[in-house]
């Protein structure tokens, strides 16, 4: 443990954190855009400064090791002003379209600005206007809403580790690109989405076929039922309806998805999905209650049971359902049908 | 998996075998990845070239169905060249001098042979793997879809053994399982020998334990394997069957043998949240609710058991699976009743003892990974730590063994399958996706371009692929990760489904499929 002052403050902290993590730890928020726990830090958006006794000009605290003894100031006035500042030059270089975003609710940018009271770019003059990226199936890319704080491109390099993307360009220029610029559909991209998760702003956001506002979205946490690493995933409802997928730092995943856990949810609300038990009668398909179809499996249990023994009965449960489902289902064929013939596709 | 799939990150060395992980585990792809940024040496083996394989330190293209003979031949050059831990197989392991004696005779020079790959290849891939401190295998249906799965899995063992990796963090053995929660279903005795925990379903002990906690006789006979219940409803003996959230009309090996015998039952239930290819063939379909519309859990590859929540209703009058099963029961006059699935984790914990410790409340933040014996447990991070399960770690010795079906002049090429990055399974949820579908959109055979070229074939054309069991009509996708011998489809989609290629022959003791390898010839359709 090292000890610093924060704000006049003395506290212990953990030994090779950043000022960032340390100020966080015992309850010190410090606005940043760039920054992310699984990420080397970056340094590139300047919003974490803070004022470091015995220095003149501000330090990044994302990329400033504690030591014992270093007292700093996160929220001086003259930290706050600068803040606001660079806040500004963001925003003067930004569309000021968050009425009609869909980030809007959900975006970083807007949060510090209206934490520190921007209300719009006072820097006149030239705007970013790129096209936009529409390539990919499942998410689109709007270089004018990026603030180039380079998490996208750090997450698909150092986490995902696919390198489809960086900056190119340098200056006013400086762009996120994939090579030669010609598309993220032409890229190495695998299309997980990890890019889209960790952007703060609206610049790299999933294609809906809805358009949602983030206050009416009702987040539920669950596990991914795709493939067996069992990603921590929230899905996002709005009324009845599953509109989206983000991802959660759970242990088995350290916040990471696949095209498939984050854009692959369609089918919960497809139209095709089964809605009533269905009888086959005469070689098609009716509709039919519950009774009728319980009644009929219970009869044909019954019946086949009595007539040629309880061996004559099979289940297949499921590698897709629930552990309290499948404990439920060999339970019914054991304990109560009385037979062993109980398998499941583990073997496919 | 005997250890976490995080702890990758720290690996020494990874050798992944059998598995197309950045396809099929993708966030566990990534994970070796960035331990290859790390600084972690990478091995792999596979019939393809697969994304892996342009990562890898060293890259073995072997011949489908000659894993055994590789891991041999791996072995040979560790023990020749005294790599292997003395130490540790002294205290922690027995059997070793029977196995070392067979290993003598898998030396580089033979197993090049059996398995078309260099022999230095070989030799540097055994080095590097013995001389990481900690050495990881990580492995899936690549090893176990063969009828020498089950040794192909004890041979992937012994390499962990003999270099002390098993009960070592960021080592181990670890396959890599491909459904949310088929850990879970074997975990809940979903298997025909086994009740909840693995306790065998033959041991008096077990039966008087259940039998006390369900207040009801139950069988003492291991019954049918999946396999065995098809066959048997060809014959004529399986005459009801129940099939909840499976699809083997696309999943299963011998499509044509699958239809047979699923038509040939009197009464097939099935339970599902669409109407897939193998409900077409049922007498009553259940609407099932999807996992968004139910509580409860999956424990996943790692064995963490995870919460699964419901975020909206049922979807028309469908129910979740265990509701339905429970009204199932009731009308068969059993009757526990359980009204929230927490309920019957409360149930599972007393009659499993790796969930002993397994409650809603514990697991509501983080899961907790298994064996979890009680309450107070924090779970297993990773297996076999200072003492084996079973005592000592009992090195096998297995000797290479053909497939089944090997190329001949009538079916001369081996026939392999497996999944892609873009879909799932059998693309009941996946063939529901709009992008998915954009980017794969239907079934191809990936040929060698060199073969391509020889028969004349175009990418993008079509061919008729034709086995012992049946034949499909695709398109030709001709590229260069593959063999010239060899060709690969994927087995997810049902139209010209891979699975009507594949040989059901069976490994003796699991009963897994050889979905690996099978002959087949190719003919050219013109486009």
């Amino acid at each position: 443990m090292v000890n610093i002052k924060v704000n006049g403050i003395d506290y212990q902290v953990e030994e090779n954190i950043s000022l960032l993590e340390a100020c966080r730890s015992v309850g010190i928020e410090i606005p940043t855009l760039c920054n992310d726990d699984r990420l080397q830090p970056h340094a590139a958006c300047r919003l974490c400064i803070v004022e470091l006794e015995g220095k003149k000009n501000f330090e990044a605290s994302c990329s400033l090791r504690v030591w014992d003894g270093m007292s700093v100031q996160t929220h001086s006035p003259r930290v706050m002003k600068a803040r606001a500042d660079i806040l500004d030059l963001l925003f003067s270089n930004h569309p000021e379209d968050c009425l009609t975003c869909e980030k809007s609710g959900d975006c970083k940018l807007q949060d510090y600005c209206f934490e520190y009271d921007v209300e719009k770019g006072s820097y006149v003059g030239e705007k970013k206007d790129y096209s936009m990226d529409y390539s990919n199936h499942f998410y689109t890319y709007d270089p004018n809403k990026c603030i180039l704080c380079g998490k996208c491109v750090r997450v698909c390099s150092e986490l995902q580790c696919t390198n489809a993307i960086d900056l190119e360009g340098r200056g006013f220029n400086t762009k996120v690109s994939t090579p030669f610029d010609m598309g993220l559909a032409q890229s190495t991209c695998v299309s997980c989405g990890n890019c889209v998760a960790a952007c703060p702003v609206g610049a790299l956001m999933p294609k809906r076929r809805e358009r949602v506002r983030n206050w009416d979205i009702e987040r539920v946490k669950t596990t991914c039922s795709y493939c067996g690493v069992g990603c921590q995933m929230e899905l996002l409802v709005k009324g009845e309806k599953v509109v989206g997928v983000e991802p959660v730092d759970g242990e088995a995943n350290n916040g990471l998805l696949c095209v498939k856990g984050r854009f692959a949810y369609s089918f919960i609300n497809h139209r095709d999905r089964l809605k009533t038990p269905l009888i086959k009668r005469d070689g098609k398909f009716e509709e039919a209650t519950w009774d009728e179809a319980y009644n009929l499996i219970v009869d044909k249990i019954n019946e086949t049971k009595t007539e040629s023994g309880p061996e004559s009965l099979a289940g297949l449960t499921s590698a897709r359902c629930t552990n309290e489902e499948n404990y439920i289902f060999q339970k019914l064929f054991r304990a109560v049908i009385g037979t062993n013939n109980v398998d499941h596709c583990a073997r496919l | 998996m005997t250890n976490s799939s995080k702890e990758v990150l720290d690996s020494d060395a990874i050798f992944v075998i059998g598995s197309n992980t950045t396809e099929n585990h993708p966030v566990i792809g990534s994970y070796m990845k960035q331990a290859l940024n790390r600084g972690a040496k990478l091995i792999v083996a596979d019939p393809r070239r697969i994304e892996l394989a342009d990562y890898a330190d060293i890259f073995l293209q072997i011949e489908p169905g000659t894993n055994i003979a590789l891991l041999n031949g791996m072995m040979n050059v560790i023990i020749d060249r005294g790599l292997h831990d003395r130490e540790y197989i002294e205290e922690r392991t027995e059997n070793f001098e029977e196995f070392a004696e067979l290993i003598k005779e898998y030396t580089p020079e033979r197993v090049a042979k059996i398995c078309g790959v260099e022999e230095q290849d070989i030799i540097d891939a055994a080095l590097m793997y013995a001389e990481a401190d900690k050495a990881g295998i990580y492995y899936a249906m690549g090893i176990t879809q063969h009828t020498t799965g089950t040794k192909g899995v004890m041979s992937v063992s012994n390499l962990s053994l003999l270099c002390g990796n098993i009960g070592k963090e960021s080592a181990g053995v670890n396959p890599l399982r491909g459904q949310n929660n088929v850990q879970g279903a074997c975990d809940m005795g979903g298997l025909p020998a086994d009740l909840p925990g693995y306790q065998k379903v033959f041991k008096p002990e077990v039966v008087e334990k259940f039998e006390k906690a369900w207040s009801t006789k139950i069988p003492t006979e291991a019954g049918l394997t999946i396999p065995e219940i098809l066959d048997g409803a060809e014959d004529g003996e399986v005459k009801f069957i129940y099939i909840m959230g499976e699809n083997p009309m696309v999943s299963d090996p011998d499509i044509n043998h699958v239809r047979k015998a699923l038509s040939n039952v009197d009464f097939l239930v099935v339970q599902d949240i669409f109407m897939t290819e193998t409900a077409e063939l049922a007498d009553v379909v259940l609407p099932a609710a999807s996992f968004a519309e139910k509580d409860g859990t999956f424990t996943n590859t790692e064995r963490r058991v995870q919460r699964v929540r419901k975020a909206i209703e049922p979807i028309g009058e469908s129910k979740p699976d265990w509701k339905i099963l429970m009204d199932i029961m009731h009308r068969l006059e059993h009757r526990d009743i359980y009204l929230h699935p927490s309920e019957i984790m409360e149930e599972i914990r007393t009659v499993t003892p790796q969930y002993g410790g397994i409650t809603y409340d514990r697991i509501d933040e983080e899961g907790i990974q298994w064996p979890c014996p009680d309450i107070d447990h924090p779970g297993t991070k990773y297996l076999h730590k200072d003492v084996m399960a079973r005592g000592k770690g009992m090195f096998m010795a297995i000797d290479h063994r053909d497939s089944a079906e090997l190329a001949d002049k009538e079916y001369p090429f081996i026939f392999t399958t497996g999944r892609i990055l873009y879909h799932y399974h059998t693309r009941t949820m996946t063939g529901r996706v709009e992008g998915l579908n954009k980017i794969a959109p239907e079934s191809y055979v990936e040929i060698n371009e060199v073969t391509a070229n020889k028969l004349g074939i175009v990418d993008g054309e079509r061919v008729r692929l034709t086995s012992r069991r049946g034949n499909v009509i695709t398109s030709a996708r001709v590229t260069d990760i593959i063999d010239e011998n060899t060709l690969f489809m994927p087995f997810h989609y049902a139209e010209s489904a891979a699975n009507y290629l594949t040989n059901p022959a069976l490994d003796s003791i699991a009963k897994i499929p050889e979905l690996k390898v099978a002959a087949v010839k190719i003919e050219k359709l013109g486009s």
